[in-house]
């Protein structure tokens, strides 16, 4: 009873360590490929901002289901829920944020 | 007994079971504070991002001209396999693999958040240097305004660790300690996850 005991735990171990190695090889890849992209500059300025932003959108992803835990599950459902709202309001004021300063920028050209 | 223990506002919850869980109480709550700190840091970003035109540069440096590829990767991965020993730590704590195994990650952490630091006041030092000063432009006002914010951060995070390692040494990990310790860790996750946003908006865009 005790070894099962133990084995169980050494397996959920295995599998929390695995989610940690995980996450840190997709942050590690998602970090090289944009920084590889602007060093060898192989694309055309516009693709690269474009990989730029989709990757780092991919890696902050990759950071909340491995590291700060938050996936679908029920038990993490009101931690995802804050996130999406404050996400939102984000959204919300950084695009009124930029489109009415832009606006005014290009109003003054 | 639950309607006494369960904080107001909270009793129409029909899963009591967390309520009654102090370390997962405070854990909730440190999530609201790192949500209002995100917002912070986004309209930080908001206003880096307006401050991008040529306009305001004020005909001083931009972005081309003082960010450099080689010191924001090397910050990055400082910062990044910092976020992974704390990982290791979190892990070590969570199945009893004893208090050396927590305080050799988080001393591992440790070291690393402080290289993040020397490698950042480098940096800022380089540009003052340059004339680069945050009163130079609306460019650099907005730069100093965001990527130091995160260095203080991560300052906070490297005393808060300091704390953790004298409370561990002086109590070892009791179960105030392990809950202090598992908010420091969401707080130190959530610093690598904003620098991903510097490195992505300010270093890589900056530079392509």
């Amino acid at each position: 009873m005790s070894t099962l005991k133990r084995q169980s735990r050494a397996e959920a171990y295995r599998h929390d360590l695995r989610g940690y190695q995980m996450g840190f090889a997709l942050a590690a890849i998602l970090t090289i490929v944009p920084f590889a992209l602007v060093a060898t500059g192989a694309l055309p300025a516009m693709a690269v901002l474009w990989a730029i932003g989709v990757l780092g959108l991919m890696q902050i992803v990759v950071h909340v289901r491995f590291f700060l835990h938050v996936d679908l599950s029920r038990e993490k459902r009101e931690e995802l829920y804050l996130m999406a709202f404050s996400g939102s309001l984000l959204v919300v004021m950084i695009a009124g944020m930029l489109w009415i300063l832009f606006n005014m920028y290009a109003r003054m050209m | 007994m639950s309607v006494t223990t369960s904080p107001p506002g909270m009793s129409l919850v029909a899963d009591h079971a967390h309520e009654h869980d102090p370390a997962a109480n405070a854990l909730s709550g440190f999530w609201l504070f790192m949500m209002s700190d995100l917002i912070i840091f986004g309209l930080m970003f908001g206003t880096y991002i307006t401050m991008l035109t040529p306009m305001s540069f004020a005909g001083g440096p931009g972005p081309k001209d003082l960010f450099e590829l080689p010191g924001a990767a090397m910050e990055t991965a400082a910062l990044l396999t910092s976020t992974f020993t704390f990982g290791l730590a979190s892990l070590a704590m969570k199945y009893d693999l004893g208090v050396r195994r927590v305080v050799f990650w988080m001393m591992v952490t440790l070291a690393l958040g402080l290289v993040f630091l020397g490698l950042e006041i480098h940096e800022f030092a380089h540009m003052v240097a340059a004339g680069a000063v945050p009163q130079r432009s609306g460019f650099l006002s907005a730069f100093f305004g965001l990527v130091p914010l995160h260095g203080l951060h991560v300052t906070a995070g490297s005393i808060w660790l300091v704390m953790m390692l004298i409370q561990i040494g002086r109590t070892g990990l009791t179960e105030t300690t392990k809950s202090r310790i598992a908010r420091l860790a969401l707080f130190w996750h959530f610093l690598d996850l904003i620098w991903v946003g510097i490195f992505s908006v300010v270093y890589l865009g900056g530079i392509a």
